[in-house]
């Protein structure tokens, strides 16, 4: 036996249980839900007919898909922008200071780390109508009280905030690195040239940031649309809010199939938002591959 | 901080870093306060307790849960530094036919969402017995395609002379990987075995589809559903949040350093 044919078995062999769990547990499982979208599939009933595409059909004719669906979209726009801006007003300002930087880095991750079921419980004691220290500030300042999570209007917001909260230092971590890779010359010539503050962000910082802030805003919507634990936990006795305000497309998934075991509708429902991520995840791979002009 | 415009920006992050801070304050200063001071609003506590945490402690299972997610996240990161630090080596180092094509369908599995296959998973661990077991809880987890990913493009920044070295010298194959190429890469597998922990500490979707008694809940899982069930002790519910937040930030500071450049270290090369 060769010596390249002797390395190529022990390649083989490494990777052998590897592959099996790859094939078995992601690919296989993502057919086989492709596979129960075309089903009526109750877990439960031994029967388990196929019924072509009238899962999705059933999901264009329930108000509960659409609902769960703009609600995504909505914690994506007011999310997105607002955990960018934030992060690269942070990262801009860390990078302006020399001492307790690392300080400051550290307590605007802690949050990242924390589990989220813990934090969105503790989200949901601040947000409390009449004994949470938000409405208790409020009251100090002389302003009318607010119902938060109570309210179809601002529960939305109120989980947004949260999320945003709890990815912004990751964000931050993101832009420094991002802003560390600008090369020094680029400032120096800037400096040269007398461009300074606003004109020195936006013609040259900005466009210089510009592959991370897509891999942020790609990165960070694929989060989003999967958002699930937040929104249950924090308004855990009225999954979804008040008139499924929060209502976000992965609980929609568990409530289908989970607790009311229409597994085949729910599996078109994770179809879709599959579609979803898989285009914008081919749209990101065609921006970011144009090179970066310096 | 002669400079105002610097000063003011002390100001900015410091006050930033007081709203970021102040849940864990808040959850702190509530779980400290007894059942008849919970719905008063005062910063700090009048008659501290820790009787709320050994109320969590004694009348939950809140150990048991503390000792699940110990379990399953250990034995997961260890199956994933393992696994995918191997199969990292052997797509950067060694040359065999498919290899191309076994890289992009591990990539591949990258774009689907987990929550496409929590119901295949589900029938597949009804039909196997594996529903309410800790087998149930950790299989999906037990390798990571992003993690082959991160460690493959730090695998190839491996000298080939330093293999071939370890070649003349007789080392074996596995050999090669485990004493000589793996040691190269400590900081990013240190960086994926903290992510994968965390990852696994913090599940929540899976977990709570396939755990049915209280004795298998794993932490995320235990104070979802105690909280759920506690109504408005929120000196108990606040106690048990803290329980479960305290050894994480714990952990952070600790570690703070390697956590964060982590990020850096895997995320830009993403």
């Amino acid at each position: 036996m060769g010596l390249g044919t002797r390395r190529a078995l022990w390649a083989y062999t490494f990777l052998l249980v590897p592959l099996l769990f790859f094939l078995t547990i992601r690919l296989a499982p993502a057919f086989s839900a492709l596979y129960i979208s075309l089903h009526e599939w109750n877990i439960i009933s031994p029967s388990k007919p196929f019924v072509g595409l009238q899962n999705f059909r059933l999901l264009a004719h329930d108000p509960s898909f659409g609902r769960a669906a703009v609600n995504t979209l909505r914690y994506v726009l007011v999310g997105i922008p607002a955990q960018i801006a934030l992060g690269l007003v942070l990262a801009l300002a860390l990078q302006r200071i020399n001492r307790f930087r690392g300080l400051f880095r550290a307590l605007y991750f802690m949050p990242f780390v924390t589990p989220i079921v813990a934090a969105a419980w503790v989200w949901q004691w601040m947000y409390s109508q009449n004994f949470g220290p938000l409405n208790g500030l409020l009251a100090e300042l002389r302003l009318p009280l607010q119902p938060f999570l109570r309210s179809p209007a601002q529960s939305l917001y109120a989980v947004t905030a949260m999320t945003v909260w709890q990815f912004l230092g990751f964000q931050v971590v993101i832009f420094l690195a991002g802003l560390e890779a600008i090369p020094r010359v680029y400032y120096e010539a800037a400096a040269v040239d007398g461009a300074s503050g606003w004109r020195l962000f936006r013609h040259m910082t900005v466009p210089l940031l510009n592959p991370t802030l897509v891999f942020s805003a790609v990165y960070g919507t694929i989060v989003y649309l999967q958002l699930f634990t937040q929104v249950l936990n924090m308004t855990f006795g009225d999954q979804g809010g008040p008139l499924a305000s929060t209502l976000t497309m992965v609980l929609y998934v568990y409530q289908l199939g989970f607790q009311r075991f229409k597994m085949g509708e729910a599996a078109a429902a994770t179809a879709v938002l599959f579609a979803v991520i898989l285009v914008i995840t081919l749209l990101q791979m065609r921006v970011l591959s144009k090179p970066v002009e310096y | 901080m002669r400079d105002p415009k610097t000063a003011f920006v002390y100001l900015a992050l410091g006050a930033g870093a007081v709203v970021v801070a102040f849940p864990f304050y808040w959850m702190l200063a509530s779980a400290l306060k007894p059942l008849t001071e919970i719905y008063d609003l005062r910063l700090i506590p009048a008659h501290p307790t820790l009787a709320n945490f050994t109320e969590v402690l004694t009348r939950t299972r809140f150990p048991r849960w503390f000792g699940n997610s110990l379990i399953v996240a250990a034995i997961t990161t260890a199956s994933v530094a393992f696994f995918d630090s191997l199969v990292g080596y052997v797509l950067a180092k060694l040359q065999f036919p498919g290899r191309g094509v076994i890289f992009v369908m591990i990539l591949a599995t990258l774009m689907i969402p987990t929550e496409m296959l929590v119901i295949p998973w589900y029938v597949m661990s009804s039909a196997y017995g594996w529903i309410n077991t800790y087998w149930g809880i950790m299989f999906p987890g037990l390798l990571s395609a992003f993690g082959v990913f991160l460690i493959r493009q730090f695998m190839s920044g491996v000298p080939d002379e330093l293999l071939d070295a370890g070649r003349m010298d007789g080392v074996t194959e596995f050999g090669l990987y485990w004493r000589i190429a793996l040691p190269q890469i400590r900081p990013a597998l240190a960086a994926l075995c903290i992510f994968t922990f965390l990852g696994n500490w913090n599940a929540f979707l899976w977990p709570t589809i396939v755990i049915q008694t209280a004795n298998m809940r794993t932490l995320p899982v235990g104070i979802a559903l105690f909280s759920g069930e506690a109504g408005s002790a929120w000196n108990l519910i606040m106690a048990s949040s803290a329980l479960a937040v305290l050894p994480v930030l714990g952990v952070f500071a600790v570690l703070q350093r390697q956590i964060i450049e982590g990020i850096t270290l895997t995320g830009l090369r993403s």
